[in-house]
């Protein structure tokens, strides 16, 4: 893998990879000026369509055709949102692009602008990453300064408005609908779609939301060709991914691997994670952010790093957060975790997942408390089948995602904690459980 | 209304974090300092409509005073021209906006999944056992609060914890300790 080219983490380990002066210096900004003026944006728009770019912040929708799909004659204004609302619980990778390449995911987002003829763009960082909302506003005040960014681009005659913009404490706001509801100056809460935003979006105009990541991709496919990045990858998922892996090992950290790359090697490779620390045994896996199904250990070793692959293990490759579980992990309360995490973070705005993500966090509580019943894991399945496809978004189902799977593929641990006989059992939920979603 | 030519009625120097707090008796109380009223005057330029500039109002706020005190978000809401109500909407719906002290010095420790299976519970009990509190309080002294969040993406540097801008990685009780010495000794 060691000939794999470094698309969106070349410049991580160079002094001062932040700075206009040394992004130019290796070549920085020649795809916008190769783009500008000599390129459509169609032609654009087809170039990455070809290239088979998928949205990198879980959803792993075509990043070409989504921008084929902003109507070109409405007369309305044109936004393109960048979310960089990073909250997915064992996902940090798009912080290192903020933090080491910030030029990188501007140049991004000014192709992706032109492409689908946005003038102005709104860069949606999330509030706890409050130094990178400084790093990444120096940063496009450079471009502003070099004439990279705001009135006729480059002498090209293209103009766009970009504005960094802080979130402040929502994991809701990461789902694009609710992305544009905050920042309209409301709750996060998610829209219905359709209509999708790329019609009705950001105040009713045609809007784009891409990941920070997808837009890091798009400086080299125009410098190098769309046949040159689906040349990389499998063919399904072409290209190199961030994945960010955490957990008891070696070196967790952030790397960038051809998709399709076995899931054992990002683990185990000595470039890469190097195994499991001292004393430590694999037990599971987490593969792509805390809400999909998580992987048995021995479905780890066998499963590749690409949508096909962890679609076949009957998971996702959602954001690339790979959360890697040692054996000392007690499952359940794992769970509880995860589990209250989703309590908290529901919006409320659907009775299914504001109720439900509340119940299995609380009846999962209790089983850690000794105060089971012995139907409870009937009661969570009940619950998790009221939840799932019932709601607006996604995030029940990323509450019943990890529920159904680590009870299925941990049951005896699960199962340890059903008291024998139904008694009458008091109980009282623990601070974190009993909190009330917002 | 413009507030450029009304002098503060409080002394803003002593302001953030102060555990005495100044409350504004009239709405006219509040302005920001020349630099931010510089910053709020380029959001509302920027910003398409005033509601979507209550946001970054509201974070110059809270730089500006350390947290939301009782009648700012009554100015915020006539400085932007909007009803109140949509000001308390954002400020009751996200986290990061405090209507409370949060203390010198709030020590927000991640609790979800990888800092839980690297031990932040093993921070959290250590730091309740140092400062004598429980999540959600504040030291006597005013000088720390202790709060358990959910992730911020320093998965890969667990356990970890946020005190105002800063993030402290790759945490133990040893570091953890040294922290908290230093910043007694700071203040």
């Amino acid at each position: 893998m060691a000939d794999c080219p470094l698309i969106l983490s070349a410049n991580f380990d160079k002094a001062d990879s932040h700075t206009l002066a040394v992004y130019e210096r290796d070549g920085g900004y020649s795809a916008l000026r190769e783009t500008l003026g000599k390129t459509t944006p169609e032609q654009l728009r087809e170039e990455v369509k070809n290239s088979g770019l998928r949205g990198r912040g879980g959803a792993g929708f075509p990043a070409g055709v989504k921008w084929g799909f902003v109507p070109q004659d409405t007369g309305k204004k044109i936004y393109l949102l960048v979310n960089a609302d990073e909250s997915e619980p064992g996902t940090f990778k798009d912080r290192f692009i903020l933090d080491y390449d910030p030029h990188l995911m501007i140049e991004g987002s000014i192709l992706a602008s032109y492409a689908i003829n946005s003038g102005h763009c709104f860069i949606y960082i999330r509030g706890e990453y409050a130094w990178l909302v400084d790093r990444v506003q120096a940063a496009v005040d450079e471009a502003y300064a070099a004439g990279l960014l705001g009135r006729d681009i480059l002498g090209s005659g293209y103009s766009l408005e970009m504005i960094v913009h802080r979130g402040a404490g929502a994991y809701i706001c990461g789902e694009e609908t609710g992305l544009i509801n905050s920042l309209e100056g409301r709750k996060g809460q998610p829209r219905i779609k359709p209509p999708f935003p790329a019609v009705v979006g950001f105040l009713d105009c045609p809007t784009i939301v891409n990941n920070v990541e997808t837009l890091a991709a798009v400086p080299w496919i125009v410098n190098n060709g769309a046949a040159a990045y689906t040349a990389i990858g499998t063919e399904k998922s072409p290209g190199t991914k961030l994945f960010s892996v955490s957990g008891p090992l070696k070196r967790p950290g952030v790397y960038e691997i051809p998709l399709g790359m076995p899931l054992r090697d990002l683990i185990f490779g000595e470039d890469y994670c190097q195994g499991m620390a001292p004393g430590v045994e694999l037990k599971a896996c987490i593969p792509g952010g805390s809400s999909v199904p998580i992987l048995t250990a021995e479905e780890t070793m066998s499963a590749n790093c690409c949508y096909e692959s962890l679609a076949e293990h009957g998971t996702m490759l959602g954001s690339g957060g790979a959360i890697v579980i040692g054996h000392e992990t007690n499952m359940v309360e794992l769970l509880k975790v995860l589990l209250q995490f989703y309590h908290h973070e529901s919006c409320g705005q659907c009775t299914p997942c504001r109720e439900g993500t509340g119940w299995l966090d609380m009846i999962v509580d209790r089983l850690l408390q000794g105060r089971g019943r012995p139907a409870d894991l009937e009661l969570l399945e009940h619950v998790c089948e009221g939840m799932i496809g019932n709601t607006i978004c996604v995030l029940a189902d990323a509450a019943v995602m990890p529920a159904r799977s680590f009870i299925e593929k941990f049951k005896n641990e699960f199962e340890a904690l059903l008291p024998e006989m139904e008694e009458p059992q008091d109980y009282v939920p623990t601070t974190s459980a009993a909190e009330l979603p917002h | 209304m413009s507030d450029q030519s009304s002098e503060p009625k409080i002394d803003l120097a002593d302001v953030p974090g102060d555990g005495e707090t100044s409350v504004a008796t009239d709405d006219s109380a509040w302005a920001f300092s020349p630099e931010r009223e510089q910053r709020y005057q380029e959001i509302v330029r920027r910003y398409p409509t005033n509601f979507s500039a209550i946001m970054p109002t509201l974070w110059l706020c809270q730089e500006e005073w350390g947290w939301l005190r009782p009648s700012i978000p009554e100015w915020v809401a006539e400085r932007l021209d909007v009803p109140l109500s949509r000001v308390y909407e954002i400020i009751t719906f996200y986290t990061m906006y405090y209507t409370e002290d949060p203390g010198r010095y709030n020590l927000q420790v991640c609790r979800t999944a990888s800092c839980h299976i690297m031990g932040a519970q093993k921070i959290v009990s250590h730091i309740k056992e140092r400062l004598g509190v429980e999540t959600n309080q504040t030291t006597d002294d005013g000088m720390f609060r202790l709060e358990e969040v959910e992730c911020l993406g320093a998965c890969g540097m667990s356990p970890m914890m946020q005190v105002g801008k800063v993030y402290h990685e790759n945490l133990t009780v040893q570091k953890v300790d040294e922290l908290l010495e230093k910043w007694r000794n700071d203040g």
